[in-house]
């Protein structure tokens, strides 16, 4: 045993020495420790100095309010008071900043969705009463706790059996401990955090016996290593059996500091006096107590260098000593109650703010609802528990019996906020360094908001969010104002998470490949052999470009251009989003929808078709066939498939409930591959030899069911994305790979998304979501010819609105870069040719695509310039900061305008 | 995370839900009877009252019904459904 641990008492496994590092020292504690009560068994009170300002520091908390005793374990930073001593543990003390770490967190972190009828938070008095008394009548309950051990101040309370709520013989009651409640959310969601479980439990009622935190003092080199709470020295003392010190004095507020006292006194610890800054306490105590009370005093300052030596009480009287226990009064732990939406009311008494009401199903019991007293603990929370049971559909709501406990007493507090000295040294968060002299500062500068003041001062921003220094910044605030009492001031949002929680246990198994689904099409894994490169589209993989050895990507897109154009080429286009739209009113709804016409589509044709939202701007486009009266399957860009569909349910659900037509989505059911080029045709002939794949017996924009060589069934369709001779093949998903196995032995040049955007861009054909970005109507794309003129559909009225008839409003348009292997960068800004490079210069729009063309022989891009159909013909400037790029306004068509390629 | 009652599956979660704006705004039955400043209300304009707001959910991930309730914008409790 160490000088410092104590001979009698406490809950640690005195047979059970553990050893550990701290700032590079080896020391031993006990099983049961925290890091900080093993460091004062060791002697070690001080702990790294203040992050701004260099000071000594100390442990002053024994709880997750420490400000201080912050440690670096395995890249957390974490506070030595509540941080469990386990062998071989190596801390490092740091000054309230952490440090990034830059290695992987290898720890599995999971997550666990539960539902209960009572949730308690808080496994002190209060809540293991409401605990026992929801359990008991077979509820789903769950009692979630912080500490290592249930109990809260019971277990730092002399002969309390802990057995007595027997919780374990409750089949349906879970016990939760080391697991901080961190978020509150609507409906009573609450996040727990529990090691490397995150829960996320909803609960039908909520107990909320989160205990209170008590206040430190303000005073000058109040920061002095050897001052501590008055609760945690006592927690210290009875549940470590470490002392903090040999010779206390005790500030006071309030009635709890004399229990602290007689309990030292139990522990053979000196205590020279006791400082209250009531006039008249109560005289029970202190005819109990039996130590000299300094009555309607404050302590003002401390001496000592690295520990306290003596304190001050007022200029005239000094007290030696080691350390100073301060009770500045008690803040409820308001915070879940708070992020619950919890409304909180000062209250003068206890000078604290308690809970007042709240939207959500809960109650608050025990010291977080300023009940300080145990028996009165015990009471609120039994019956708060038999009430939430009750009100979820468990028993009468009576309140079990409770055990038997000594009296204890509240009286009023009388908060003391500022007293004289050096208020450049009276600290108020330690984390932060700052001080009453800060805030006067900024009350001087006429901030009068507790949240302004919060911002300017950075006061409870460390990483104990105002736990410890909240209160007091607001009494300070308070009485620099003239405020009448710090309610007038108010406190600041109490927001999630009420402790840290690391991003690891956020995140859960929601990490690399598991971050976001992956879709695969049937054909990924011969584009994986055939070596392509992947992009994501949404969630899909889709092949890039399929480089052959020694390519770089250019080169490779440029063949697979080339490839298509003058050969035989395929695509993977199973990704595109397919919905059928059935029923007898689908030809009626279809017309509603898209601003072409569809009710009069013959059966086996297929037509272009665009979506736009009812402020008439582009949504969506895709081809739509017919596949019989009252049947149609309508394509959608990869990307939008589950938007375009949200979006025809919610018209014929919420506007057309009269219209028979309803929506599947078929997207994995289709395999989809595009066959390009002039070979396609004489290529495919042998594989489909039911079909004339001539362009009199099979034309343009129409689409056959056939059965292909090998006997898989097909729906051929004679659609083109690149203005060249192509069919479109599609199967069932299970036949996906074989059939592109097949088409693949033909010779084709298979080829990626890359290719496939700089071919359909040589047509001019646009991309939703590349070449729009939902400010842009059909018209603006030159495309009026979409837009029906005989029927009503979503959007429409728009477009006679003052706004889309702007002449200046960005069209879509061609461009040239003068000089034919400058490529323009996808993004850059445009300004008119000829105006001085000096801001402001009016930018006249955007590169939406750019590329290089393999049949073009250099450069382009399409683009969407204000008025830019006007400027065909004129130069416009792309400024890129080193250089500038000049291109000539062109037609957004670059091959082949007439369409003669399209038949072979 | 809202606790949502869909009318046919009962309480669920909010992140099952796709939010619908204000309810009970039809699409206009004959939009060219409109003004410019008629169809632009229709369009843009919606209320933002602090208390009970009439509001269209869609249980997307769910039965993907749309339906209607009203929820307190205030205390984001859920007041009836109708």
């Amino acid at each position: 045993m160490t000088a410092h641990r104590l001979p009698n008492g406490g809950r640690v496994d005195r047979a059970a020495p553990v050893r550990f590092t701290y700032d590079g020292k080896r020391y031993t504690g006990l099983r049961g420790d925290t890091l900080a009560s093993a460091l004062i068994a060791n002697g070690v009170l001080e702990v790294a100095p203040s992050s701004y300002r260099g000071r000594p520091r100390g442990i002053v908390t024994a709880g997750v309010d420490e400000p201080n005793a912050l440690v670096l374990v395995d890249g957390s930073l974490l506070p030595a008071t509540t941080l469990e001593l386990h062998d071989g543990l190596s801390a490092t003390g740091r000054s309230g900043v952490g440090r990034l770490t830059d290695s992987t967190d290898s720890v599995r972190h999971d997550k666990r969705y539960v539902h209960c009828d009572v949730l308690v938070v808080g496994g002190g008095p209060a809540g293991l009463a409401a605990a026992q008394a929801a359990g008991r009548t077979g509820a789903r309950t769950i009692l979630a706790d912080e500490r290592t051990e249930l109990g809260g101040t019971l277990l730092a309370t002399k002969g309390f059996d802990l057995s007595w709520p027997g919780l374990a013989e409750f089949p349906e009651t879970r016990v939760l401990s080391r697991t901080t409640a961190v978020g509150y959310y609507d409906q009573n969601y609450v996040v727990l955090a529990q090691r490397n479980t995150l829960w996320h439990v909803r609960a039908k009622r909520v107990v909320l016996a989160t205990g209170a935190h008590e206040r430190p003092l303000v005073f000058a080199d109040n920061d002095r290593p050897g001052v501590m709470l008055a609760s945690a020295v006592r927690e210290y003392v009875n549940r470590y059996a470490v002392a903090p010190g040999q010779n206390v004095v005790l500030a006071t507020t309030n009635d709890s500091a004399y229990q602290v006292a007689l309990d030292l006194i139990a522990a053979g610890i000196t205590v020279s006096a006791i400082v209250d800054s009531r006039p008249e306490p109560p005289a029970a105590l202190v005819n109990q107590v039996g130590v000299e009370v300094i009555t309607g005093s404050a302590v003002t300052g401390t001496e000592g260098r690295h520990r306290v030596s003596a304190v001050h009480i007022g200029p005239d009287r000094s007290i030696p000593c080691d350390l100073l226990a301060v009770s500045g009064g008690w803040n409820p732990a308001v915070h879940m109650f708070s992020q619950a939406q919890g409304r909180v009311r000062y209250e003068e008494r206890i000078a604290a703010f308690v809970p007042d009401t709240c939207p959500q199903d809960l109650e608050v019991v025990g010291a977080a609802n300023a009940t300080y007293e145990l028996a009165a603990c015990l009471a609120e929370g039994a019956a708060a528990g038999a009430r939430a049971a009750h009100l979820a559909g468990f028993g009468g709501g009576t309140a079990p019996e409770l055990p038997p406990v000594p009296a204890e007493s509240d009286s009023a507090h009388r908060p003391v906020w500022m007293v004289e000295g050096d208020e450049t040294l009276q600290f108020i968060d330690l984390q932060r360094d700052s001080t009453v002299a800060d805030i006067r500062r900024a009350t001087g500068a006429g901030l009068r908001s507790v949240e302004h003041v919060k911002r300017y001062t950075t006061v409870g921003t460390g990483l104990d969010q105002g736990r410890t220094g909240g209160v007091p910044a607001i009494g300070v605030i308070a009485e620099l104002l003239g405020a009448s009492s710090p309610g007038e001031v108010g406190t600041t949002t109490y927001r999630p998470p009420y402790t840290p929680v690391s991003f690891a246990l956020l995140a859960g198994r929601d990490r690399g490949e598991l971050h976001d689904p992956i879709r695969r099409t049937a054909m990924h894994s011969w584009h994986v052999a055939h070596g392509a490169v992947f992009e994501d589209v949404g969630q899909w993989k889709r092949p890039h470009h399929y480089p052959r050895a020694g390519e770089d990507a250019q080169a490779a897109v440029l063949r697979e251009c080339t490839a298509a154009r003058t050969g035989l080429a395929m695509m993977d286009a199973s990704t595109l989003g397919k919905i059928e739209v059935q029923g007898p009113d689908a030809g009626e709804f279809l017309n509603r929808m898209y601003t072409n016409a569809f009710a009069k589509l013959a059966i086996g044709s297929c037509r272009y078709g665009m979506l736009c939202r009812a402020d008439g701007m582009v949504f969506d486009d895709g081809v739509v066939l017919r596949l019989a009266e009252d049947r149609y399957l309508t394509t959608t860009t990869t990307g939008n498939a589950a938007a375009v569909l949200d979006w025809f349910e919610e018209w014929q659900q919420t506007e057309w409930p009269e219209l028979r037509v309803r929506f599947t989505s078929v997207t994995e059911q289709w395999a989809t591959i595009a066959v390009v080029g002039p070979g396609s045709r004489a290529a495919l002939t042998p594989l489909l030899p039911d079909l004339d794949l001539s362009a009199a017996a099979f034309g343009f924009m129409t689409f056959r069911d056939t059965v292909l060589c090998n006997g898989v069934p097909a729906r051929v369709a004679r659609v083109s994305f690149s203005g060249e001779l192509a069919f479109e093949i599609n199967v069932a998903t299970w036949h996906g790979l074989s059939t592109w196995e097949l088409v693949a032995n033909t010779g084709a040049t298979p080829y990626g998304t890359e290719t496939m955007h700089v071919l359909r861009a040589e047509k001019g054909f646009v991309i939703v979501g590349q070449d729009t970005d939902g400010t842009v109507t059909p018209q603006d794309l030159g495309m009026d010819w979409i837009v029906s003129k005989r029927k009503d559909f979503v959007g429409r009225r728009s477009f006679s609105r003052p706004d889309t008839a702007r002449p200046d409003r960005r069209q879509l348009v061609g461009l040239l870069p003068v000089d034919p292997d400058d490529l323009l960068p996808e993004g850059a800004q445009l300004v008119a040719g000829g105006v001085p490079l000096t801001p402001p210069v009016p930018m006249l729009g955007h590169v939406t695509s750019s590329y290089r063309s393999a049949a073009l022989g250099r450069t382009f891009a399409l683009a969407l310039v204000a008025g830019g159909r006007d400027l065909i013909g004129r130069e416009l400037l792309a400024p890129l900061g080193n250089r500038v790029i000049t291109a000539t306004v062109t037609e957004p068509i670059f091959y082949d305008p007439e369409g003669t390629r399209r038949d072979g | 995370m809202l606790l949502i009652p869909c009318p046919w599956c009962g309480d669920r979660d909010e992140t099952e839900f796709h939010y619908g704006g204000q309810a009970h705004v039809a699409y206009p039955q004959s939009p060219d009877a409109l003004s410019d400043a008629q169809w632009a209300e229709y369009l843009f304009v919606r209320d933002n009252p602090k208390g009970e707001f009439a509001e269209r959910w869609c249980h997307n991930a769910g039965c993907r019904r749309w339906f209607n309730l009203v929820r307190d914008t205030a205390t984001h409790q859920i007041v009836v459904q109708r």
